[in-house]
C-alpha cells in the first residue's frame, strides 16, 4: 500500500512534470543564476580550496557539537538572552506561544525561517488568534497565496509578475502595474508600519556562533534587520546543527553561502546578534530568546554516514542544479525542505517508511554533490536512504526482487538460461507494452525496456575460438 | 530582567535541555564513517582561498570602487572632511531632503555641519515613527571591506540598530585608513575592537537594499534604504 505522501507526490509530479510553460519558466530564472554564480566562483583565488576549507569547518562544528552548544548557550545567557531547548516542533512552538502571551503580543512579523516552516508555527499563531506577517518578499507572496515556499531559498521562484500582481490585488490592494519594481514597492509599502506595530519580531539564524554566543543572520532585503531591531522582543528559531566554532570562520561562510544560494559574493546584510538592547544603546528589544530545536536532528546525528548531512549550510545550489527539481518543481516534494538536502534530510527527520520515495527523486547523476560547498556525499546518501527505505517497507516485492537477482548473479547457468526466456519474451512483450495485460504496465507505460541482445558474450567468443 | 527559562517555558526546559545533549553525546559516540569523512586539509587560511586583494591601499581602494560600482552604491572620495561636508551639503540639496537622522559621533557632526535640516540624533533616545520620517540617515562606520565592497557596522558605533536600515538613503562617512583589505581581517578587528564588551548588533552592508523575489529581476530598496551612499575621505 501507497503511503498517502506517496500517493500526493505521484499525483503532484505528474501534474507538474506535464505543465512544460512552468517548467521553462523555472529554468529560465535558474539561468540566470548559473551565470552569475559562475563569475564570483572565478574570482576566488582558490575555490576547490575554499570548499575543502568550509566542509572542515563544519566538521569539526559536528563532531564537537555537544561542547560547542553548551558554550554558546552559557555565552547568551551571560549576556541575558533566554535560550529554550526543544525536544520536537510541538516544544518549540508551546515556547513561542507562551512568549507571545506572556508579552501580551497582537501583531508578529517575521523575517525569513526555514526552521518555522518545519514547526509549523504561522498556523499555530493564527489558531491561537495572533496576526502574522511575513516580511520576506517571496515569503510574503507565498503566505498571501496560501501556499507553503516553493524554494527554500527562493519561495516565489515559480510565480510568474502576473500572477504575483493578482496576489496582491486580492490581498493588499489593486495594483496599477506589474512590473517588478511596482510589485516590490507595493510590498514596502504595506510592511513599513507593520516593523513599528509589531509586538513579536521572529527569525531564523544561518549560524549560531558558540565562542561568541551570537547568531548571524544572511539576508538582501533588509527585512530581517527591521524585524529584530523594531519590535520590543525576538525570537529567533535555529536548528542545533547550525553551530559553528568560532567568529571568524563567518569569513568564509559568509561569502560561500551567499556565492552558491544567489551568485553574489556577499548577501546585502550580514547581521551578528548578541543579546538585547544594551545599556547605552538607543534602540533593539528589550527581550531576545533562541529557541534551539532538535526534531530529530539526533536521529541523523547518530548514523555515523547520513551525519554528513546536518552539515547544510541551506544556501539551495543542490535543488538549483538537481534535473529533478526542475522537472517536478518544489512543491512535489510535499515536505519542508525540498530537491536532494531536502530527499536526504526528510525520510530521516519524518518516517522513512512514509518519505522514503523522495530518495527516488533522483537521477543520481551527482550534480548536487559535485555542487555542494560544503562537500556534502548527496547523491550517497540518496542510494542509503534508499536502501534504509526499502529495509524500513512493510510490501516486501523489492526486497524479494533484489534476492531473486542475487539468486541468478550467482548462477551463470541460470543467468543464460534466463536470457534465452527473455529473447522469447521481447516478441510478445513489445506489443503488449503498457496495456492491461501487461503485468508491468504502471511502469512500462512511459518507458521502454532494452532489448535483449541477440547473442550472449560467451556465444560471441565461442564462435571466434 | 526574566530569568532564563523561567516559568513561562511550558515544560521544564531543563529536562529537554539534558535530553538532546545526552543524545548528541550517546550519537557522536560512534566515530563518523571515514566514507563520507574527508581527510581534515590543512588550511592556509582564509585569505588564502577567498578572491584576493593586493596589499597596497591603493590597490584596495581600486578594488572597493570596483565592488561597490558593481553593486550600485555611490563611492565619493573628498579630500578633507570640509569637501565631504560640502558634498553632503550638495546631496541634501539634489534629493530634495526635508528631515536628517544622525547619531553623536565627530565624523558625523563634521561632515552634515552645512546641512541645515531638521534632524534626529538616535542616542539621545527617539520615536521609531520619526525615524521612518526621514529622508536620510548619516552614519559612521568600523570598517569599510575592499574584497566584497562592504560597510561594517555595529550599534555601537553607527547610533543602533535601524538607523542604517530604515531612513531610504544610508550615507556613511569613512576615513581611508578603516579600509581594510578583506572579510578575515574585518572579523579579525570586532574581535579586536569588542572584545571586552559587545554590542547587542553588528551587520556588514554591502550594497543599498536588494531582493530578486519576483522573477529573479533585480529590484533595489526593497525594505531597507534604496540608496547606499559612501562618503570616503582622505587620499590613499
Amino acid at each position: 500500500m501507497k503511503s498517502i505522501a506517496l500517493q500526493q507526490f505521484d499525483r503532484a509530479t505528474a501534474d507538474t512534470a506535464a505543465d512544460g510553460l512552468r517548467r521553462d519558466f523555472v529554468r529560465t530564472a535558474l539561468a540566470g543564476y548559473y551565470n552569475v554564480r559562475g563569475a564570483t566562483q572565478a574570482m576566488y583565488a582558490d575555490y576547490p580550496a575554499a570548499r575543502d576549507t568550509a566542509a572542515e569547518i563544519k566538521w569539526r562544528a559536528l563532531e564537537n557539537l555537544g561542547d560547542y552548544l553548551v558554550e554558546f548557550e552559557r555565552k547568551l545567557l551571560s549576556r541575558g538572552v533566554h535560550v529554550h531547548w526543544a525536544a520536537d516542533a510541538e516544544s518549540a512552538r508551546n515556547y513561542v506561544l507562551a512568549v507571545l502571551k506572556r508579552r501580551g503580543a497582537r501583531l508578529v512579523v517575521k523575517s525569513k525561517t526555514m526552521t518555522s516552516e518545519e514547526i509549523h508555527l504561522n498556523e499555530a499563531m493564527e489558531r491561537a488568534g495572533y496576526a502574522v506577517v511575513e516580511s520576506d518578499l517571496g515569503e510574503l507572496i507565498v503566505q498571501l497565496n496560501h501556499e507553503p515556499p516553493y524554494h527554500f531559498v527562493f519561495p516565489s521562484m515559480h510565480l510568474k509578475r502576473g500572477e504575483i500582481k493578482s496576489i496582491f490585488d486580492r490581498s493588499i490592494g489593486r495594483l496599477d502595474s506589474d512590473d517588478p519594481q511596482a510589485l516590490t514597492m507595493a510590498a514596502r509599502r504595506e510592511l513599513r508600519m507593520k516593523y513599528l506595530q509589531a509586538d513579536v519580531g521572529i527569525s531564523g539564524a544561518n549560524f549560531g556562533i558558540a565562542e561568541l554566543g551570537a547568531i548571524a543572520i544572511t539576508e538582501n532585503e533588509g527585512n530581517s534587520r527591521l524585524t529584530c531591531a523594531m519590535p520590543k522582543v525576538h525570537i529567533a528559531l535555529m536548528g542545533i546543527e547550525k553551530i559553528i566554532p568560532r567568529l571568524a570562520d563567518l569569513a568564509l561562510l559568509q561569502p560561500m553561502l551567499a556565492t552558491c544560494g544567489t551568485g553574489q559574493l556577499l548577501t546585502c546584510y550580514n547581521s551578528l546578534y548578541t543579546a538585547p538592547r544594551r545599556a547605552g544603546e538607543p534602540d533593539g528589544p528589550e527581550e531576545m530568546h533562541v529557541v534551539l530545536l532538535d526534531n530529530r536532528r539526533t536521529h541523523i546525528l547518530a548514523d555515523p554516514q547520513l551525519r554528513d548531512s546536518l552539515r547544510c549550510i541551506r544556501c539551495g545550489a543542490c535543488l538549483n542544479v538537481c534535473p529533478i527539481f526542475k522537472n517536478i518543481g518544489g512543491h512535489s516534494y510535499g515536505v519542508t525542505y525540498q530537491g536532494p538536502i531536502g530527499a536526504v534530510i526528510e525520510p530521516n527527520l519524518r518516517d522513512i517508511g512514509k518519505f522514503g520515495h523522495l530518495s527516488y527523486a533522483s537521477s543520481l547523476c551527482g550534480a548536487c554533490t559535485e555542487t555542494c560547498p560544503v562537500k556534502i556525499d548527496l547523491h550517497h546518501h540518496l542510494l542509503r536512504n534508499r536502501a534504509a527505505a526499502a529495509r524500513a517497507a512493510k510490501d516486501p516485492a523489492e526486497r524479494w526482487l533484489m534476492q531473486a537477482f542475487g539468486f541468478v548473479m550467482r548462477r551463470p547457468w541460470l543467468l543464460s538460461w534466463i536470457g534465452k526466456v527473455m529473447r522469447l519474451f521481447d516478441r510478445v512483450a513489445a506489443p503488449l507494452q503498457g496495456t492491461r495485460v501487461d503485468p508491468f504496465a504502471a511502469w512500462r507505460s512511459s518507458r521502454t525496456l532494452p532489448k535483449t541482445p541477440r547473442h550472449t558474450f560467451k556465444d560471441w567468443w565461442k564462435t571466434r575460438q | 530582567m526574566t530569568p532564563p527559562n523561567d516559568a513561562t517555558s511550558p515544560r521544564v526546559a531543563t529536562g529537554e535541555r539534558e535530553a538532546i545533549l545526552a543524545r548528541v553525546r550517546r550519537a557522536l559516540a560512534e566515530p563518523t564513517d571515514p566514507r563520507v569523512r574527508h581527510p581534515a586539509t590543512h588550511s592556509t587560511g582564509y585569505s588564502a582561498v577567498l578572491p584576493p586583494v593586493r596589499p597596497t591601499v591603493s590597490d584596495r581602494l581600486d578594488v572597493f570602487r570596483e565592488r561597490a560600482e558593481a553593486l550600485k552604491a555611490s563611492l565619493i572620495c573628498p579630500p578633507t572632511v570640509e569637501a565631504a561636508a560640502q558634498t553632503l551639503a550638495a546631496l541634501a540639496d539634489d534629493f530634495d531632503w526635508t528631515r536628517l537622522a544622525v547619531h553623536s559621533h565627530p565624523l558625523v557632526e563634521q561632515a552634515t555641519a552645512g546641512i541645515r535640516l531638521p534632524r534626529l540624533t538616535t542616542d539621545r533616545g527617539y520615536a521609531p515613527t520619526d525615524l521612518e520620517q526621514c529622508d536620510a540617515a548619516v552614519t559612521a562606520c568600523d570598517a569599510l571591506i575592499a574584497q566584497t565592497g562592504s560597510v561594517l557596522l555595529t550599534a555601537a558605533s553607527a547610533g543602533g540598530r535601524a538607523l542604517s536600515v530604515l531612513p531610504p538613503h544610508h550615507v556613511v562617512v569613512a576615513t581611508i585608513d578603516q579600509l581594510l583589505p578583506d572579510l578575515p581581517a574585518a572579523y579579525a578587528l570586532l574581535e579586536e575592537r569588542y572584545r571586552q564588551d559587545w554590542p547587542s548588533f553588528a551587520t556588514f552592508i554591502t550594497g543599498p537594499s536588494r531582493t530578486g523575489d519576483i522573477e529573479r529581476i533585480l529590484v533595489l530598496g526593497a525594505h531597507g534604504p534604496r540608496q547606499l551612499t559612501i562618503l570616503l575621505i582622505g587620499q590613499p
